[in-house]
């Protein structure tokens, strides 16, 4: 077999679930059918690995075969598989292109691995997440950034793109192409996106998968296995001419020519290094304890605590002082932030709380959703009234841009339950329409002092117009007016009332969570009596 | 044409309609047709045979729609239900009337609401969507602020100005086609009410003044046909529904070109007397249109 065509497999492969990952959060009108979502995502690793924790299913074991596939042949998922690898690829392939040929040539050389913050990264996801805490992982994880990037930056690009045409068009009287009404996104969760946009971009076109080989955990953990993969890349030491090519292509930095050893643990096996080389000087080596190393693989992970531990004493300082510096900023503008929500403004109303956020239908508890989400932002970008939004703080710090229910900018489609199908984790689960249409999210609460009706003695009625289930309902009230009550049995905390009340800037009515999702009965009114005689005249 | 000029382009004509446009382009419109009947009310049949009959007894559609306009209508497509519900005018007539404004020789037919629910949802579990298309009309989107334009409602006493969707303002022939049912906070929904759909700010309706803001609408633009539609009606729980226990088959139908006429005739067939409808006063005293039945000349159909 003629190894050059390796590269061109992981080339198609990786472009396969690139760009399918990136369709289903770039699908802003809902067209891909919810069912094939779990399909193509059935392999990520982290959402796979969080699923199976709850779930013991045969959907949830994406991340053994992942396990399983590493074993044999290396990193195989990081150059093919991730989707936020192959975006790294491309972004390094373009800025390529960009430079002249003389830079092109001297693109990557060989580089020590990073050893102590690699296991740095990989103790801050998975200590945290071990103690129940998921906010490093997904900030960490390749999937959910990814996720991320696609939902706020990419999609928002289409969706302008489609607006611009959509402009253009019904110049000419033509309304085949509509214009998308984004509604934005959480500030702060497109600020951390474009920040880890940029730092891996950053990364990846000045030292290639650097990323991938010293921050993500999930790279940490498949390198830690690569290093007993049964089939490894390695250099022939007869025939290669150390002439440094591969070297030049290796975008993990790690095949180094003096040496002619390849640090595998490191390599993401894209298979440049076999397309370049003009002696054949690439070899695979068989064997589960074989090295391609010319170290002892055993004494090289002993060595490395050896250093993680010295270096630990040395830089804690500062690493800390760093680490603290983030939490107090991001504290410090979030008591700022939730401050300004509270203070009510002097001419207004009552102050609107929520003591609990919603969570979305399926996730039947505010303690399942937060342990089980990991942040990967699908179900804000498939949900049809852009309901689901990135919270700041109403999970608190640790669950930040975990998604939640934010009734200001829309509210819930009684006949929709998409998140829950589409959710890779468990934290979203699906249900069926019946089932949802009675799981009661939060509870309305009427909050009279703010009411139109009451204020202004005028008729209003906005909530009780769009309540599926007319848990609000408008009963008489002074001046022949109408004025809401709410009859929470019936309530599924859909949050349509408190998103069309027209109050400023607080509402007069509200969903507070319910911490743990309850069942609504079914409004189950008089039916109306079919008696009708056609043939009578009419009333006038 | 380059990209700079294109930009200016843009710009210009983008201003100029921000600016200077819709505003002014239609002002208080009677209606000048000519008809036998100022209302006409029929029942007992489906809803196509319902709107040959009774279209047909106010001279065809001809009378309102001439050779190569563009007509818009407007159904109640506000929520993401089935027909059955009856919280979404009938496909089965939206389709009709297509079927008889490109009979008369209409160029092109839009159809669009500003929906509740999501719209996508909405237009297809309606079934107007299809209803549409199959009859050859243009289903457009109305959940988009860049095709709705800022107009001055000059009669207006709480309502003064608001932003319309261009389909309104630049058709030719305006037909509203909603749906009668009960209504939590208007009472009743229906011609004067379904007008809301055209607007993209609803919520300033509901702070100042619901009942005076739907009747201030209507002095601004009077569709040039109101076609009820009565098959279905929900009698509580409205304007969304909850169950189809809340659906009488009345299989009724009105049609007027009087707005407040056709409403008046709605409410008396509903069982609610037009004047506790609190919108149909206004109207009424605004001269919007007619309430008291008892001075028009009614076409009443039973089939």
């Amino acid at each position: 077999m003629k190894v050059t065509v390796l590269k061109k497999i992981r080339v198609a492969v990786s472009l396969f679930f690139f760009l399918l990952t990136l369709s289903l959060f770039l699908d802003y009108r809902n067209i891909l059918p919810a069912s094939v979502y779990s399909k193509i995502l059935f392999l990520q690793f982290v959402p796979s690995f969080v699923k199976f924790l709850s779930v013991i299913s045969l959907s949830a074991v994406g991340f053994t075969a992942i396990l399983l596939l590493t074993l044999f042949f290396g990193r195989v998922y990081c150059s093919s598989i991730c989707p936020l690898g192959t975006l790294q690829d491309s972004l390094i392939f373009i800025s390529k292109k960009l430079q002249d040929k003389k830079a092109r040539r001297e693109f990557f050389k060989y580089e020590k691995g990073k050893k102590w913050w690699r296991y740095f990264f990989f103790a801050l996801a998975v200590i945290p997440f071990s103690g129940g805490t998921l906010f490093f992982i997904n900030l960490l994880d390749p999937y959910s950034s990814f996720g991320k990037m696609s939902a706020h930056l990419f999609r928002p690009l289409l969706i302008t793109a489609n607006n611009a045409l959509a402009f253009l068009l019904e110049r000419m009287s033509l309304y085949i192409v509509y214009p998308f009404e984004y509604k934005g996104v959480e500030p702060f969760a497109l600020i951390v996106t474009v920040a880890t946009f940029v730092f891996i971009a950053y990364l990846s076109i000045t030292k290639g998968r650097l990323y991938c080989n010293t921050v993500c955990p999930v790279g940490t953990l498949l390198g830690l296995v690569s290093k007993y993969s049964f089939v490894k890349i390695a250099i022939n030491e007869q025939r290669c001419k150390s002439c440094g090519i591969c070297e030049r292509v290796c975008k993990a930095n790690c095949i180094d020519k003096k040496t002619k050893t390849v640090d595998f643990d490191r390599c993401v096996s894209c298979f440049n290094c076999f397309d370049v080389c003009p002696t054949d000087g690439m070899k695979f080596e068989y064997g589960f304890f074989s090295s391609s190393k010319k170290s002892h693989p055993k004494t090289e992970i002993a060595k490395a605590c050896e250093v993680n531990k010295k270096e630990e004493n040395v830089n804690n300082s500062k690493r800390n002082f760093l680490v603290n510096t983030f939490v107090y900023a991001v504290s410090l503008t979030g008591i700022a932030l939730s401050q300004i929500k509270i203070i009510p403004k002097k001419e207004s109303k009552v102050a609107v709380f929520r003591k609990n956020p919603v969570t979305p239908p399926g996730s039947q508890s505010k303690y399942n959703f937060t342990q089980h989400c990991t942040s990967c932002h699908l179900c804000v970008s498939v949900c049809p009234t852009q309901v689901l939004q990135p919270a700041y703080l109403e999970y608190g710090l640790l669950g930040m841009f975990q998604p939640r229910m934010n009734y200001q900018i829309g509210f819930c489609n009684f006949e929709c339950k998409l998140c829950g199908d589409v959710c890779p984790t468990s934290a979203i689960s699906s249900l069926s329409l019946e089932r949802k249409k009675l799981t009661q999210l939060g509870k309305a609460k009427f909050v009279k002092e703010n009411c139109i009706v009451n204020t202004e003695n005028t008729d209003c009625g906005a909530c009780s117009e769009h309540c599926p289930t007319k848990a609000v309902n408008m009963v008489p009230y002074k001046n022949k007016l109408v004025i809401p009550e709410v009859k929470e049995e019936f309530c599924i905390g859909c949050g349509a009332c408190e998103f069309a009340c027209p109050t400023k800037p607080y509402k007069a009515i509200y969903v507070e969570g319910n911490p743990r999702h309850l069942t609504a009965k079914i409004n189950k009114g008089k039916k109306i009596e079919q008696k009708v005689d056609y043939k009578e005249e009419f009333p006038f | 044409m380059d990209r700079r000029k294109f930009i200016k382009a843009s710009l210009v004509t983008s201003g100029a309609v921000a600016f200077g446009g819709y505003s002014n382009l239609y002002p208080y419109i009677a209606s000048s047709i000519s008809s036998p009947y100022d209302l006409v009310a029929i029942k007992g049949g489906e809803p196509e045979a319902m709107f040959d009959k009774a279209i047909a007894s106010l001279g065809g559609m001809k009378n309102f729609v001439k050779k190569n306009q563009k007509v818009v209508i407007k159904p109640n497509i506000g929520w993401d239900v089935v027909p059955e519900l009856a919280a979404n005018t009938n496909p089965k007539l939206v389709s009709r009337i297509i079927k008889h404004c490109f009979d008369a020789g209409a160029k092109d037919v839009y159809v669009f609401d500003h929906t509740c629910d999501n719209w996508n949802r909405c237009y297809s579990n309606s079934g107007i969507e299809k209803a549409v298309k199959d009859a050859g009309g243009k289903i457009v989107s109305g959940e988009s602020e860049s095709y709705y334009h800022q107009v001055a409602v000059q009669k207006g006493k709480s309502l003064t100005g608001s932003k319309v969707h261009e389909l309104i303002l630049e058709s030719d022939v305006f037909i509203n086609v909603p749906i009668l049912k009960h209504h939590s906070s208007g009472r009743l929904t229906m011609g004067m009410k379904n007008l809301m759909g055209v607007v993209w700010d609803r919520r300033y309706w509901h702070q100042n003044d619901l009942h005076q803001c739907i009747a201030d609408f209507a002095t601004f633009k009077k569709p040039n046909l109101n076609i009820i539609d009565a098959y279905w009606v929900m009698k509580k729980n409205g304007p969304r529904g909850v169950s189809k226990d809340d659906v009488l088959t009345l299989k009724s139908q009105i049609i007027s070109t009087d707005i407040v006429a056709a409403d008046a005739a709605a409410a008396k067939l509903f069982g609610i007397e037009p004047a506790d409808v609190p919108y149909i006063n206004y109207a009424d005293e605004m001269k919007v249109g007619r309430k008291d039945l008892s001075k028009l000349n009614i076409n009443r159909i039973i089939l």
